[in-house]
């Protein structure tokens, strides 16, 4: 199937009319920048309504099965939409664990009842997603989740906690990892993978108030907690499998994915805007020697991402080590992020000490919260060290 | 406009087949034992090996087919320099095919004919560029008088002693000009070679006082002004690519010794202390290659553009300091045996050293991207 360039040029100034036109007014809070960021009611409700309407306009799970609340048109359009969204940067879709991960899930290995069930509700954001994978004990060793599912007739018995669960107090489903097998000879064979539901007796949450001092997410206690047995994804012992399939999706593999602007995107670009009117020695900081030797750095490391994003599609200057470029892109990106948002708050001289809330703060302390939030992209989805482990590991075949 | 800017990263066909070719041709003509059977030789490389390369037309990859070249472009040139710093194969590829460069770009495919098929035949060139340590001092000490006769020395001029031509970066009547001479007008003992830290270099200063340089080889006009920024950033860019080769095949070599080495019982590369810089090479290698694929997608025959410019410094500006770091702790890590001559980590860290002095060292290159890209 060809389509036009027309075709996709018309369509991207319909949906960037649409954006300009529907764009909402400053709230009057403070919107989360990620997913990870939800603190309150009145920053859900606002993200749900917008959401909302841009699955209503057609903006969003463009490329998912139109039976199932999709548009069934080809990815290239939701592509294009994403691309508005972020160049008139309006608020996040937030369901991102709907939309970027459970959902293309289920669309790839979930069965007709469970596509019917869950995806429209992902795409309107009347079903907010979660997902319930590390444990107090076991953050990035995932593998040793210890979540107890015990199958009682035509339940599941689910007793155990669960950490880090991304607006938890608002889910109404979690993606689930739970241990149906404790003596499988091998941990992993002992785990299986649920939607479960959120809103049956025995679940609690509990919000973790995080270092930016907002709140995002929660503490998730099981206690006899009874879900349906047809909650279960597949079959008892295939959790491990379905699981790393689920974290491809969040490692970005962004195939399946419904699109939406999933994050507020800070560049190099932007911390250099930011920076042009701040002074170092009395001179603007952007002439300093020592300062622009940081920068060019800086740009030289987020162009080396862009640059390795291409050559990751040339086969013949791949053949080293294959498959190093996107193994180590979340570690090479996050911490890149990391870096940059330090540095940003370092060039504001005795302004870098202030925080959110004070009147002096630049940008009301974006940088600040930023830099803290960036950690959640340093150490969620697998820590640095242990992305840096996988790559020594999978890519150079050193020994674990 | 953003800070990135230009993404562009294309592979032709033939890149991929020289690639391939050279990768081949260098594994097995150039394992380290033959590598380092030249440390010490005077010329540095093996004469019958440079004949196979030129057999194979890698001289004149750049050249035009007038001259007895491919006319497949400096680009192509690119690969073939990975793979020969892959093997540490010191020949004057790299020298010859910048001289080559500067003539062409300085409208010299007319007027230096002759001597650009001579070089596309296998006859080694140089660039005598230097006159001090310093890469960022353009200024021209050495003249061409209004006799015709040079006057004055070239330092740090790599490959000297296997030169047979010379392109001499000179000025007269106030303005930049080539000269061009042949190795055989040098007086006795002209040539001083150095004693490099990377033995599998070589380089000399060369006086070329009294030389006569006719008319007809002598180059001048705006266009050598052009050319010589431009050899500057292709001798970045080659530089690059050889460096990236090198870190590439110093990575190779720890990660074999850290799968094999075993200390308190254990292999050492269980170790995360080793591991994870491991790590950190490899990411710099990977995005050293994609800089160096990057320029090589947006140098052309033509003068450089500003996107061309910035990603040879970039490519330049990562690839020696990777070459660094790799080399540096391949020494390290392969501890008491690293400190040893025999260990293979010494000619990493030691090309490394010279890598990072040819055509601009890191701060060169960032100090005029920030000109470039902040201001």
């Amino acid at each position: 199937m060809s389509i036009s360039e027309q075709e996709l040029n018309d369509f991207r100034g319909q949906v960037s009319a649409w954006m300009k036109d529907n764009q909402p007014a400053d709230p009057g809070f403070l919107l989360p920048q990620t997913f990870m960021e939800v603190g309150d009611e009145r920053q859900l409700e606002f993200l749900r309504e917008w959401q909302h309407k841009v699955w209503s306009a057609g903006y969003l799970g463009m490329a998912w099965p139109k039976e199932y609340g999709g548009g069934g048109v080809e990815r290239v359009f939701q592509a294009i939409a994403d691309q508005e969204m972020r160049r008139h940067a309006v608020p996040i879709c937030f369901n991102v664990i709907g939309l970027g991960w459970a959902g293309p899930l289920i669309i790839d290995i979930g069965t007709r009842e469970e596509k019917a069930r869950y995806l429209k509700g992902i795409l309107s954001a009347e079903d907010i997603w979660c997902q319930g994978f590390s444990e107090p004990d076991h953050g990035s060793d995932l593998g040793n989740a210890q979540t107890r599912a015990v199958r009682d007739g035509d339940e599941y018995v689910l007793n155990g906690q669960k950490i880090w669960t991304t607006m938890g107090n608002f889910a109404k489903y979690m993606i689930l990892l739970a241990r149906t097998n404790p003596d499988a000879a091998r941990k992993y064979d002992g785990l299986s993978y649920f939607l479960a539901p959120m809103d049956v007796p025995g679940i609690e949450t509990r919000p973790i108030r995080k270092i930016t001092g907002e709140y995002g997410f929660t503490e998730t206690f099981f206690t006899d907690a009874r879900i349906p047995a047809d909650c279960l994804m597949g079959e008892e012992g295939q959790g491990w499998k379905i699981a790393m399939q689920t974290l491809q999706y969040e490692r970005g593999a962004e195939a399946g994915a419904a699109g939406g602007l999933m994050m507020v995107r800070v560049t190099i670009d932007d911390m250099i805007e930011e920076i042009r009117d701040m002074q170092r020695d009395g001179e603007p900081v952007l002439q300093d020697p020592v300062v622009r030797d940081q920068l060019v750095k800086m740009i030289m490391e987020e162009k080396a991402i862009a640059l390795g994003d291409k050559r990751a599609h040339v086969a013949p200057l791949t053949s080293d080590y294959p498959g190093s470029l996107p193994l180590s892109h979340k570690l090479r990106s996050t911490e890149m992020t990391r870096r940059m948002r330090q540095f940003a708050i370092n060039l504001q001289g005795a302004a870098g000490a202030l925080y959110v809330g004070d009147a002096a703060a630049r940008q009301g302390g974006f940088w600040q919260r930023a830099y803290f939030n960036s950690f959640s992209a340093t150490i969620g989805g697998g820590t640095s060290q242990v992305q840096t482990n996988i790559v020594a590991e999978h890519i150079l075949g050193l020994p674990k | 406009m953003s800070v990135i800017g230009n993404t562009t990263l294309s592979f032709s066909e033939e890149q991929a087949m020289l690639l391939d070719v050279a990768r081949e041709f260098c594994r097995n003509k150039s394992p380290i034992a033959s590598v380092r059977a030249q440390l010490e030789t005077d010329s540095g490389y093996d004469a019958v090996l440079w004949d196979e390369m030129v057999a194979l037309g890698w001289a004149g990859i750049s050249l035009p087919e007038s001259c007895g070249g491919s006319a497949m472009g400096v680009a192509t040139v690119v690969p073939v320099v990975e793979a020969m710093g892959r093997a540490m194969l010191g020949t004057p590829l790299v020298s010859t095919t910048l001289a080559a460069q500067l003539l062409l770009r300085a409208g010299g495919e007319s007027q230096a004919e002759a001597v650009l098929s001579e070089i596309a035949g296998g006859a080694a060139a140089t660039v005598a560029l230097l006159e001090n340590p310093d890469w960022g001092d353009s200024r021209i000490g050495c003249t061409v008088g209004a006799d015709g006769v040079l006057k004055g020395g070239k330092c740090f001029v790599a490959d000297a002693t296997a030169a047979r031509l010379f392109v001499v970066v000179v000025e007269q009547a106030g303005a930049p000009a080539l000269a061009i001479v042949k190795a055989e007008q040098l007086a006795a003992g002209a040539i001083a070679p150095n004693t490099l830290i990377d033995q599998t270099k070589r380089s000399a200063s060369v006086d070329f006082t009294g030389v006569p340089v006719a008319q007809d080889m002598l180059l001048t006009g705006a266009a050598v002004v052009t050319a010589l920024r431009d050899l500057r950033l292709l001798g970045a860019l080659l530089t690059a690519a050889e460096a990236t080769g090198s870190a590439a095949s110093c990575l190779d070599t720890i990660v074999d010794y850290l799968k094999t080495r075993k200390q308190f019982g254990k292999l050492i590369g269980s170790y995360q202390a080793l591991k994870h810089p491991t790590v950190d090479i490899l990411t710099a290698v990977d995005s050293g290659r994609s800089f160096v694929y990057h320029g090589a997608s947006l140098v052309t025959d033509a003068p450089l553009e500003r996107d061309a410019e910035i990603a040879c410094r970039m490519a330049k500006a990562h690839a020696t300091e990777t070459l660094l770091y790799a080399g540096d702790r391949a020494v390290q890590f392969h501890g008491g045996m690293g400190f040893t001559y025999e260990c293979d980590a010494q000619l990493y860290i030691r090309r490394a050293q010279w890598s990072q002095q040819q055509y601009g060292d890191a701060q060169h290159h960032r100090k005029r991207l920030a000109a470039l890209l902040l201001d």
